[in-house]
């Protein structure tokens, strides 16, 4: 191997094979999937108004994925179905609208797939980020995002977004938290994240 | 291909011959250690400046694990963007920096010529600090593209770019400006890395910002790239790293060439097709998981016959661990490439996998892999090179001696907490009828140890970032005499 041609090719080609395999053929495979439609015009899945995916940007400059996944294991990879986490496994055309797609690789927290089901409330959302321990239980490690809200004096009529959270002792009496125009994408995006309808490659039953 | 006696920096062929011939070579590096010296102390002092924050953020990270109100209020604090941080400065600040110190060197000494264009190697540094100077604070201001080790913002990635790809630039000009003769095993390592991972990351970066990449397609495009960015960048460099050392501080040839190119061949076949395993359960095709877990397990090839080449290198020689710093700490790295790579084998079994995946564990790995192996053979190239470049030995024993023991004893810490911790999170997360509550329970007496273990290491960073600091102002030895495990402390 004292050649520079004969090592630069093997290199090449190597690296060549195993980019056409994982990145290319995939592509050729997937890069083409369309959302289904039914007979009524609806798409699966369903497009994200323009606050959930700015929620989705917030999502990722937090970095939510590295605690949460969002995919549904097949029964016989995991204990996720069993979990309530979702109804069927997550297949490749459940995340056709997602750019970049936040699979994860980190179960810290619980698995979002269907957190928008689960959990539909957006005031619960709201509530939970700004103070976890006092909505989850204090055994939470999750991190209070805080600095997405505004905690103001109410004057005259409280705030129309307003809030407070039962059990936090950090708001007196007489202040409200308001969020601001991130938390409230971010808690768009929590309860967009709905992957419970049934595709034909992957029917709920 | 020849069977050639292998010994690094050609003084095989030359042991035998003429006094005025060892005298040449001596001379010869002397010359080519000269031409180094800037561009790879440069590097080595950008690495360790990355390494000091990087640790500290990467204790910030862990300390938040188990007590998440402690900095929650500052956005650019917040656990997700920490972690996030101390990831992209210990591998692209740390971690590649110390390699491409180390690569640059032993490129020049086993092409046996002065560094070629020094400029550009430079130039490729300051883009490079300066790209992940920015990358970083953008992470920490929200910028994050949030593709695991693909985080730095799209503004940060052409000044990244154009490092790599000068680095790649400057190896094709060492390689075809070397002396004619052999060509060793460690050059074949660092030639491919040098030019695979700017490839990598302009293709990775190319396909995600320019073709309507959407859903897991992002997510295969991820794993290729980030597992290759282990496979093929810091695996072949840490490898390149011991193959010279170990026989070097020995006084005695690579046991077997055969081995050694099987071994190189082996690993860019198999190592490139690995990623996927990452991705196991997921919404894949069945066939792309597949290849990636049968790679995976063609992963013990390379890795038996590197393990093989190198016990029986060093067999007869173990005693030498009770002086060498550089032997120390490279053999420590290399017994732990061994155990690192039959463990990521081992995490590719679907079965074992269920458990692992999602957890701790998985971190526990990585952690033993980058620092276990590829940081410690740098630290070991370190305490070689370093001397060599300023002129003086390393002062203190002792320094060395609890920077070994801080930094071996805290990553086993480290990867035994994350290890049992993530086991009983996998196991418990896999029975349903264990409420999640439970599980995160479990797991705080672990994060609380690794964050002990991190301790430790970071402690053993700071004194050898301090052991460095005084040899860059020439405060070492002199007398040329090596500073071992054995040697006296100065008194001064």
């Amino acid at each position: 191997m004292n050649s520079l041609p004969r090592l630069f090719i093997g290199i090449f080609v190597v690296f060549l094979f195993a980019w056409g395999g994982l990145v290319a053929m995939p592509y050729l495979q997937l890069g083409g999937l369309q959302p289904q439609v039914d007979e009524d015009g609806n798409q699966f899945p369903p497009q994200r108004d323009s606050l959930a995916e700015y929620g989705a940007e917030v999502y990722a400059a937090n970095g939510c994925m590295y605690c949460h996944s969002q995919q549904i294991r097949p029964e016989y990879a995991g204990s996720d179905l069993e979990r309530g986490w979702g109804a069927r496994r997550t297949v490749p055309r459940d995340y056709v609208n997602d750019r970049p797609v936040f699979l994860g690789t980190m179960r810290t927290g619980p698995d979002l797939t269907n957190i928008g089901k689960r959990q539909p409330s957006a005031l619960w959302h709201h509530q939970h980020l700004f103070a976890p321990r006092a909505m989850a239980g204090d055994w939470s490690i999750m991190p209070a995002y805080r600095f997405l809200y505004k905690v103001q004096k109410v004057k005259g009529t409280p705030h129309p977004d307003g809030f407070t959270v039962p059990g936090d002792p950090s708001v007196p009496e007489g202040y409200e938290i308001v969020p601001t125009k991130e938390a409230k994408a971010l808690v768009a995006y929590l309860i967009s994240l709905d992957r419970s309808y049934s595709l034909k490659e992957a029917p709920v039953d | 291909m020849s069977a050639t006696v292998e010994i690094p920096g050609g003084i095989a062929a030359n042991r035998a011959s003429s006094g005025l011939q060892v005298e040449g070579e001596v001379v010869q590096r002397v010359v080519v250690d000269r031409s180094c010296r800037l561009p790879v102390l440069f590097f080595f002092a950008a690495g360790l400046a990355w390494l000091l924050l990087g640790s500290l953020f990467g204790f910030i990270a862990s300390f938040k694990m188990h007590h998440p109100e402690f900095l929650a209020d500052w956005s650019w604090l917040t656990w997700g963007r920490v972690r996030v941080a101390h990831l992209n400065m210990v591998a692209y600040g740390w971690a590649s920096q110390a390699g491409i110190g180390v690569g640059i060197w032993l490129m020049s000494r086993l092409c046996r010529a002065p560094l070629r264009a020094p400029g550009l190697t430079l130039v490729a540094g300051l883009f490079w600090n300066l790209g992940v100077t920015i990358g970083v604070a953008g992470i920490l201001a929200g910028h994050s593209q949030s593709i695991e080790w693909l985080e730095f913002p799209k503004y940060a990635t052409p000044l990244l770019f154009v490092a790599y790809a000068l680095v790649g630039i400057w190896a094709v000009l060492m390689f075809v400006n070397r002396r004619p003769g052999h060509v060793y095993v460690s050059q074949w390592y660092l030639f491919a890395a040098f030019l695979w991972f700017p490839w990598l990351y302009g293709t990775a970066n190319v396909i995600m910002q320019a073709f309507p990449l959407k859903g897991v397609t992002y997510g295969a495009v991820n794993w290729w790239f980030a597992h290759n960015v282990l496979g093929l960048w810091f695996t072949p460099i840490g490898l390149a790293a011991a193959y010279y050392m170990i026989p070097k501080v020995i006084g005695r040839p690579v046991h077997s060439y055969y081995l050694s190119a099987l071994g190189f061949w082996s690993l860019a076949l198999f190592y490139s097709w690995n990623g996927m395993h990452h991705l196991i359960g997921g919404p894949f095709p069945i066939w792309l998981i597949t290849a990636s877990v049968v790679a995976s397990f063609m992963m013990l090839i390379p890795v038996l016959t590197v393990a093989i080449n190198h016990h029986m290198t060093m067999r007869g020689h173990f005693g030498r661990l009770a002086e060498s710093p550089t032997l120390r700490f490279t053999v420590f790295g290399a017994m732990i490439y061994t155990l690192v790579s039959l463990q990521g084998v081992s995490m590719a079994i679907p079965a074992w996998n269920k458990i692992t995946h999602f957890t701790h564990y998985t971190v526990g790995h990585a952690h033993l892999g980058m620092y276990g192996f590829f940081s410690m053979i740098m630290f070991g190239s370190m305490y070689y090179i370093v001397p060599r470049l300023v002129g003086c030995e390393w002062r203190s024993p002792t320094l060395i001696k609890w920077h070994f023991w801080l930094s071996a004893y805290g990553i086993i810490l480290m990867v035994l907490a994350l290890s049992v911790g993530g086991f009983l999170q996998g196991a418990y997360l896999l029975d349903p009828a264990t409420p999640f509550e439970y599980v995160v329970k479990s797991t705080m007496l672990f994060l609380q140890s690794r964050s002990v273990s991190g301790v430790a290491i970071a402690s053993a960073h700071l004194i050898f970032g301090f052991h460095f600091a005084l040899m860059l102002l020439r405060l070492g030895r002199t007398g040329g005499e090596a500073t071992t495990f054995l040697s006296r402390e100065v008194r001064s």
